[in-house]
């Protein structure tokens, strides 16, 4: 099968390659451009683990082929930190301790970055039905909560 | 070595403070590699084909048409792993369940497998194999599979434990019992008795990272595997013995891992990924995908238990009785015994007896699920004790704490308890504010008591002080849950220098000597152990340079607070040195200095939980909603204790899926339905309140710090202890697991009925 | 001679005793003894037996020494998640 040639933007960086015309995005990002920070838990779009922000929208990448993503804009979880200072939300998740395993964080913090860029001062409800795409098994959600309360605290003060 | 164990009370410095784990900055940026995280050069793609059936004898496996296919270099079936396990018929049903060799067992089963330079070509090449199989009459229920007329999963199989010896083979595997005292005598004492038969259904880890390894074989018998594990040492062991390798020269890393709870503490794909590689000459990578983990890794039993508790009007428990059957998948196991010496563990009890029967089924191998086995077993036996206390007219946490064992205490198990936690937690919970709550239309409070053995075992652990002072600990336990954090906090602790010094690893099989598992909540109880006797001999190290470098006697150096102290009025002038300020000058003094340990961590203390709960049912659909969730749980010593209270969180959400929605769903055909997160749900974010924890310290006598393992007795308690309050919401006993919807509406409407 | 309390299944092996009497001062030795007197512990010391002394529990420190009038249980090797 012939390759697409395909030219985008990832995390603000301009990024050409080739990809079958069947290729999820995320396989893509994980096996051609060495971006593994999204996870495949499922490749059905059930756990959130592959997490992307493509343009301005919270997707899954599993389920975006890698093809459609010519002339788009890719946020990953590697392109949240600015040089050595990490974003809030990374910063809170560490101090809250909102990770166990840590396959799932990615997902989360993309998918949390999406729900606070819309909502900056979400309820415990909002940010519970915000994040429930994104499946955690290890910590029951509870420090992921807070931990996402108090990066919007951190990020409305700043 | 001179190791002593036993717990000392101190205060502490590092210990029971909450800092930053040492790998947290990779999680949070993408950073940390996990099993499918890491790739090889010129590594093919692994795959595997499995069995349509859930039981069928393979005739013939024709692989010719797939190795002809462009792009495939290896397919193996069962001929390329041939038998080397010598009699060991544990070591025979691994290889089997790697890879089927007369029949296929279950839907999922592994029938053969390819390598190919592209997954596309891998998946093309599959649809070549043709295989010939006789399909045969299966069974997936475990009171089915226990009849007569079931078919016979294994006609080897005659069931042990049972007194006249059998004549025919049988699905049970084996019959085993517990207890103590006469219960005919006991039930005869007892003016209220409760009898019940409940039904737990079959669930899994869910752990969101699918199986994955990289395996490499080399022609000179060299082998590299990396795999997300629970265990490496024992992957290494078990690979190593299935393909005929020696132990040492196969390396296994582990990867970071995502998640495990008991499903990454067996092979599933590995030993066919190095077999895949040691056809091809080349590195082969192998992920699973999430329809296989349903399919074919190992999930919890589905169980089947009948209950029986005697009490006197005054609220004293005369008799306890149980029949636990498990279903162990096809392959022999030892699930129902757990489950019938946990049953009881929580209560003082004169007279008690379980019996478990390990049950063959055409479901994928049952493997250990966080404190296997315990929950199902509780879940019977707390429903009962909520509906005994019922009857006698008592509140059912009076009637726990009038019962509940203590020190002294003969186990439902056997052995006599030392120091332990179930009153404590009963007393806590019985004065947490969340049970004086209001509760308003239909909702109803549970609670629920839960116990755990906790494990120990072989631990090995290495300390080295670099020359500008700072620490690296390499660890053999892998790290599921933060232990790297609290194991540095343990290190710091016993050397006295701030946490920052020091940086915990977890070391590949080749750089450390043997380690069990991570499993039985042992990492943080074994590998701080280990660390405090590595640290201690590392410090005898610094002494004797301190002595050196004062050139005074080693006798009259202690230490303390990170520092060498001369002891004694006429060392008055010498200041006191450093551990930074001793490695500096360890070039001259000796050379590197380094604390190691080898030993067997025993010991671990029993733990035990209370949880409450309170939950809303909708009468008119059977929907259920998760209003608040308290636990209660003896840690020992909590280390790092955020990630105890995340442990006690974590456990009691895995708890709560599997009350309410989770379970194995097979059709008549014996395929499993529901093989992905979208039909077998876990709870999400917005499924849960927030979860309240309660973390008891009730030192266990045999650690230097008074650890206990945490990780597993949280789930425990919650099946029971939401089904007491689902029944108190809904006014009617709830006997079945999960509590879907559709359940909890029938029973309702079955009671209005009658 | 220290008194030894077998689990259920394992006392069936033993001709239904719940409890036996071994002449043996650690771990090692009382396997040893039992597997000589009774031929059907074999199987199971092989898959791993646990001894608890005064309910500690030990599962490979077979040079444990038994104390006299020391509380010893039998158990099976346990799995855990």
């Amino acid at each position: 099968m012939a390759g697409v040639a395909v030219s985008t933007t990832i995390n603000g960086d301009n990024v050409e390659y080739l990809c079958q015309p069947d290729e999820t995005l995320l396989d893509v990002l994980r096996d051609r451009l060495g971006l593994t920070g999204a996870k495949e838990g499922c490749g059905t779009g059930d756990c959130g683990a592959c997490s992307i922000i493509l343009d301005d929208r919270l997707v899954c990448s599993c389920l975006v082929l890698g093809a459609e993503a010519e002339g788009r804009r890719i946020e990953t979880v590697e392109g949240m930190a600015h040089g050595d200072t990490l974003h809030p939300l990374q910063q809170k998740f560490l101090e809250h301790a909102a990770l166990q395993c840590g396959i799932c964080t990615p997902g989360f913090l993309i998918a949390a970055k999406d729900l606070l860029a819309k909502n900056p001062d979400p309820t415990e409800e909002e940010i519970r039905f915000g994040l429930a795409g994104n499946l955690c098994r290890c910590t029951g959600y509870d420090k992921i909560v807070r931990a996402v309360q108090d990066a919007a605290n951190v990020m409305k003060g700043a | 070595m001179n190791f002593d164990p036993r717990f000392s009370g101190r205060n502490f410095t590092s210990v029971g403070t909450r800092p930053i784990r040492p790998d947290g900055v990779d999680k949070v940026t993408g950073r940390a590699r996990y099993g499918a995280d890491f790739n090889m050069a010129g590594q093919l793609v692994g795959r595997v084909l499995r069995s349509p059936h859930a039981h069928a004898t393979i005739r013939k496996i024709d692989t010719s048409k797939a190795e002809k296919l462009p792009g495939v270099k290896a397919v193996i079936t069962s001929t390329d792993l041939p038998d080397l396990t010598d009699g060991d018929s544990a070591m025979y049903d691994i290889l089997d369940n790697c890879m089927a060799r007369k029949k296929a067992l279950y839907d999922g089963h592994a029938v053969a497998a390819v390598a190919a330079v592209d997954a596309r070509t891998a998946r093309q090449a599959l649809k070549l194999i043709e295989v010939d199989y006789e399909v045969l009459p299966h069974v997936t229920d475990v009171d089915e599979a226990m009849k007569h007329s079931a078919p016979v999963l294994n006609d080897t199989i005659f069931t042990e434990g049972v007194e006249e010896k059998p004549t025919k083979p049988s699905n049970v595997t084996k019959r085993t019992q517990y207890g103590h005292g006469d219960v005919h005598e006991g039930f005869g004492q007892a003016d209220f008795i409760v009898e019940r038969s409940f039904k737990t259904e079959q669930t899994h880890q869910g752990y969101i990272e699918p199986h994955a390894c990289v395996a490499s074989v080399s022609s000179d018998g060299t082998a590299d595997l990396w795999v997300c594990t629970q265990g490496h040492f024992v992957y290494r062991q078990h690979c190593a013995q299935l393909l005929g390798m020696e132990a040492s020269k196969l390396r296994v890393t582990s990867s970071e891992i995502g998640g495990g709870f008991g499903g990454k503490t067996h092979v599933w794909a590995e030993p066919v990924a190095l077999a895949l590689s040691r056809k091809a000459g080349r590195p082969v990578k192998l992920v699973m995908a999430r329809d296989e983990v349903f399919r074919a890794s190992g999930p919890t039993s589905a169980t089947s238990i009948d209950v029986r508790i005697g009490a006197r009007k005054d609220g004293t428990i005369t008799a306890a009785e149980a029949t636990l059957r498990y279903s162990c998948g096809p392959y022999a196991g030892m699930w129902a015994e757990l489950g019938a010496m946990t049953a009881f563990a929580c209560y003082k009890l004169d007279n008690v007896k379980t019996v478990g029967y390990e049950v063959l089924v055409n479901r994928p191998k049952t493997a250990a699920y966080r404190a296997p086995s315990a929950p199902m077993a509780a879940f019977a036996v707390e429903s009962a004790v909520d509906e005994l206390a019922k009857e006698i007219g008592m509140d059912p946490v009076e009637f726990r704490i009038r019962n509940a064992a203590q020190e002294g205490t003969r186990s439902s198990y056997g052995p006599v308890y030392g120091p332990i936690g179930i009153g404590p937690t009963l007393e806590a919970a019985k004065n947490h504010p969340h049970m004086k709550a209001p509760l308003g239309k239909n909702q109803g409070r549970g609670m629920a008591c839960g116990f755990w053995f906790n494990f120990g075992g072989q631990t090995c652990t290495d300390l080295n002080i670099g020359m500008d002072g700072s620490v690296s600990l390499a660890v053999g336990t892998v790290d599921v849950g933060g232990s790297r954090a609290s194991l540095s906090l343990v290190a710091a602790e016993e050397l006295g220098i701030a946490y920052e010094q020091v940086k915990a690893v977890v070391a590949d099989t080749s750089s450390l000597g043997y380690n069990d598992m991570t499993d039985g909540s042992r990492g943080t109880f074994s590998s701080s152990m280990a660390t405090i006797s590595a640290a201690r001999n590392a410090i005898k190290i610094l002494r004797e340079r301190a002595a050196q470098m004062w050139d005074i006697p080693v006798d009259d150096v202690v230490w303390e607070k990170g520092h060498a102290i001369a002891k004694g009025e006429k060392y008055g002038n010498l200041a006191a040195l450093s551990l930074k300020e001793i490695a500096a000058a360890s070039g001259k003094t000796g050379g590197p200095i380094a604390g190691h340990s080898e030993l067997v961590a025993d010991g671990a203390g029993v733990s035990f939980a209370t949880h409450i709960c309170d939950i809303e049912v909708d009468p008119e659909t059977g929907a259920t909603r998760v209003l608040r969730y308290t636990v209660v749980q003896d840690a020992g010593k909590a280390v790092h204790p955020t990630y105890v209270e995340g442990q006690y969180q974590g456990g009691a959400a895995q708890g709560i899926g599997w009350a309410l929605n989770e379970e194995y769903i097979y059709g008549k055909d014996g395929r499993l339905q529901n093989p992905g997160f979208l039909d077998y749900r876990i709870p999400v974010c917005s499924d849960l309140p927030m979860i309240d924890t309660q973390i008891l310290e009730i030192p266990n006598p045999n650690h230097p710090y008074g650890v206990r393992g945490v990780g597993e007795t949280s789930i425990v308690p919650p099946l029971a202890a939401i089904a007491n309050a689902v029944s108190n919401a809904a006014g009617v006993r709830m006997t079945h697991i999960p509590m879907s919807p559709p359940r909890i509406l029938a029973a309702i409407e079955a009671e209005r009925g009658g | 001679m220290v008194e030894v309390t077998l689990w259920g299944s394992l006392g069936a092996v033993a001709g239904g005793k719940s409890k036996v009497e071994i002449e043996a001062k650690d771990i090692r030795e009382l396997f040893r003894k039992l597997a000589e007197q009774y031929p059907g512990f074999e199987p199971y010391i092989d898959r791993g037996i646990a001894v608890a002394i005064d309910g500690v529990i030990y599962r490979d420190t077979w040079s444990k020494e038994l104390p006299q009038g020391a509380e010893i249980f039998l158990l099976p090797r346990l799995a855990g998640g």
